[in-house]
């Protein structure tokens, strides 16, 4: 786990041991060396005081050049177990005698060297003028002690730094681990109040404060935004359940309109039905006796009569259309929609192609569709949009010497407007608003054929696409017809 | 030509006075049956108390679907049911072109759906093409052994 996803609480620990243990070891390094300094200081004043003594016991040996006194006043040191050798040298240089008295070549220098005190290794060595007076020197003493006190003074107040040290962190972390809780219980306590809300979504907990410093105010702060969040929530609750009731109240009422429009759809199928069944059979026995007639009496029915005869045949065919336009028009309103991605372009050219087919090449229409045209629909009724906008293109450019129809589409604020344009009769805009009325028509029967159905038709099947139709038209410079989808 | 009858069931008088002359115009001689509604063709075909059933079926029949009584469905229904006639062919010659009715007929097993043209000159063509068709191309079904 690297440092950074510690816990709070042993961060806290590990920052104020660390701060306390170094302030410690600083401390004790200091300590340790003003005792190293002053033990040194004290060693040298000791070896010092002892070798200025010594030199003026020693002056009548050298005066005299008496090796068995100086001898004896050396043995003394023996009884300073610290004192490791010592020399009194003549004016000369010449050893006069040494400490011990058979020393070692290497204990001894083999010639004074200039006054003064210094460590060298693991002794203090020192060389003091050995003087008549004032200014009389005879010779130099040569003094050397071990450092081992100093080795033990310096053990020793280490182990004492190292005991203060351990006993001092020891309770630096016991102080740290009582302290830190000052600081990191807030936190804490915070935390876990941070995550019973978000994890139980229960705005209702509080964090528990601990003080007027800043956690404190951490923690009220914390609080009022918990209660804000539980007010809010509460105030969210109620408007939902405002909005249930809404939406139970509307789909009380859509379902009920729902029930009665079945039960207008049923009747208005009941009654298509019988429109198609029934309104049809008369019609046929009226069309069928006339032409009963026209075949078995013509001779006595003249010309009137057969004209005559023709007319009724003619009415009651055209009646019959009507009928199954009208019939058309119900199916559109009651079919069921299924909407799919739709290639509009290659339903138009189908249509284009059936329109060719079935009026058998009579008159030349240039249609003109531009490609990949798509919608959202239901392929079968928006098949008799275009079929009707398109076969409108195609009647009414009938008296044009050059009949053009087009099928494009552009856009307008984001929506998709979808036009057919012709160049043929137009209309008088005065009448647009008639245009989309069952059995309106701008033309007569003579002029152009229609029941006034088809446009009807084709502004309820955009209707139920949730879309809008509207047309602009001149007189004998055509017209064009806008829908969306 | 199949020397069969006809058996037109057909409530309107009109449909029935111009569907026998627009067979007859294009001579098509075989006998027409009529029967005015569902009850009047089914007694006819399965017989009742009065009247056995007839030892020749019909080569064909032509069958509206609103009739009173008993419709059009009903009787093709009883018709598909009966062993002995669930292989006679029936042609549907209705007004209506409803969807419906259309996809009923067929899953009911009607071998034809024709509906009226009003132009008699159209009527005429359908009769005889149909009279054409199921009297003369069509061949019918073995004749099932008597009741």
């Amino acid at each position: 786990m690297s440092i950074r996803d510690w816990p709070i609480k042993r961060k806290l620990t590990a920052i104020l041991l660390l701060i306390s243990g170094l302030v410690l070891l600083l401390t004790s390094a200091a300590f340790v060396t003003y005792q190293i300094v002053t033990f040194r200081q004290t060693m040298r004043n000791n070896l010092a005081t002892r070798a200025r003594i010594l030199a003026a016991n020693s002056t009548a040996a050298l005066a005299f050049a008496n090796e068995a006194d100086a001898r004896e006043i050396l043995a003394a040191l023996k009884y300073d177990p610290h004192m490791l050798s010592a020399a009194l040298y003549d004016q000369d240089g010449r050893v006069l005698a040494t400490y011990p008295a058979a020393a070692p070549a290497g204990l001894i220098p083999a010639a004074p060297e200039p006054d003064g005190y210094r460590f060298e290794g693991a002794r203090l060595v020192a060389f003091t003028a050995v003087a008549q007076g004032e200014n009389q020197r005879l010779g130099t003493l040569f003094i050397a002690s071990d450092t081992k006190a100093v080795a033990d003074a310096l053990r020793l107040s280490g182990l004492i730094a190292i005991v203060v040290l351990g006993i001092a962190l020891l309770a630096a972390y016991a102080l740290a681990a009582a302290l830190q809780g000052r600081i990191s219980a807030p936190i804490l306590a915070l935390a876990e109040t941070a995550t019973a809300a978000s994890t139980r979504q229960d705005y209702s907990v509080r964090a528990p404060k601990f003080g007027e410093d800043e956690l404190g105010m951490l923690t009220d702060a914390f609080n009022q935004m918990l209660g804000r969040i539980e007010e809010q929530k509460k105030e969210l609750q109620q408007h939902a359940k405002i909005l249930e009731q809404r939406v139970a109240e509307r789909t009380g009422e859509l379902e009920k309109r729902a029930a009665e429009l079945q039960a207008a759809n049923g009747e208005l199928d009941a009654f298509a039905y019988s429109v198609s069944h029934d309104l049809r059979a008369p019609l046929r026995s009226i069309d069928g006796f006339s032409q009963v007639l026209l075949e078995d009496y013509a001779a006595q029915l003249g010309d009137a009569g057969r004209d005559s005869l023709q007319r009724v045949r003619a009415a009651s065919q055209r009646m019959a259309t009507l009928i199954d336009d009208l019939l058309k028009l119900a199916r559109v309103t009651r079919a069921e929609m299924r909407t799919e991605q739709i290639d509009l372009s290659g339903m138009a050219r189908e249509v284009v192609a059936e329109i060719e087919r079935t009026t058998t090449g009579e008159r030349q229409v240039e249609f003109v569709i531009a490609p990949g045209l798509e919608a959202q629909g239901d392929s079968r009724l928006l098949r008799v949009v275009l079929d009707n906008l398109l076969r409108n293109g195609w009647k009414y450019t009938g008296k044009r010497a050059q009949p053009r129809v087009e099928f494009t589409a552009q856009d307008e604020n984001g929506d998709r407007v979808f036009v057919i344009k012709d160049n043929g009769a137009g209309f008088d805009m005065r009448y647009a608003d008639k245009l989309f009325g069952v059995f309106q028509r701008l033309h007569s029967a003579a002029e152009f054929e229609g029941t006034g159905v088809g446009l009807a038709t084709v502004r309820r099947i955009i209707n139920r696409h949730g879309g809008r139709i509207w047309a602009e038209g001149v007189v004998d410079q055509g017209a064009t017809f806008y829908f969306t989808l | 030509m199949n020397p069969g009858k006809i058996l037109l069931v057909e409530d309107n008088p009109d449909d029935v006075t111009l569907t026998l002359r627009a067979l007859k115009s294009h001579n098509i001689t075989n006998e027409v049956m009529v029967a005015q509604d569902g009850v009047e063709a089914i007694d006819y075909l399965f017989g009742n108390k009065d009247r056995p059933a007839p030892s020749e079926l019909p080569a064909v029949v032509l069958l509206d679907l609103k009739l009173p009584r008993v419709n059009g469905m009903e009787v093709l229904q009883r018709i598909r049911s009966e062993e002995r006639t669930k292989l006679l062919p029936v042609v549907i010659l209705t007004s209506s072109d409803e969807e419906r009715d259309v996809v009923d007929g067929y899953s009911l097993g009607a071998n034809s759906y024709v509906r009226k043209p009003v132009d008699f000159v159209e009527f005429t063509k359908a009769a005889q093409q149909l009279g054409l068709y199921w009297l003369l191309m069509n061949r019918a079904p073995p004749a099932p052994r008597g009741p």
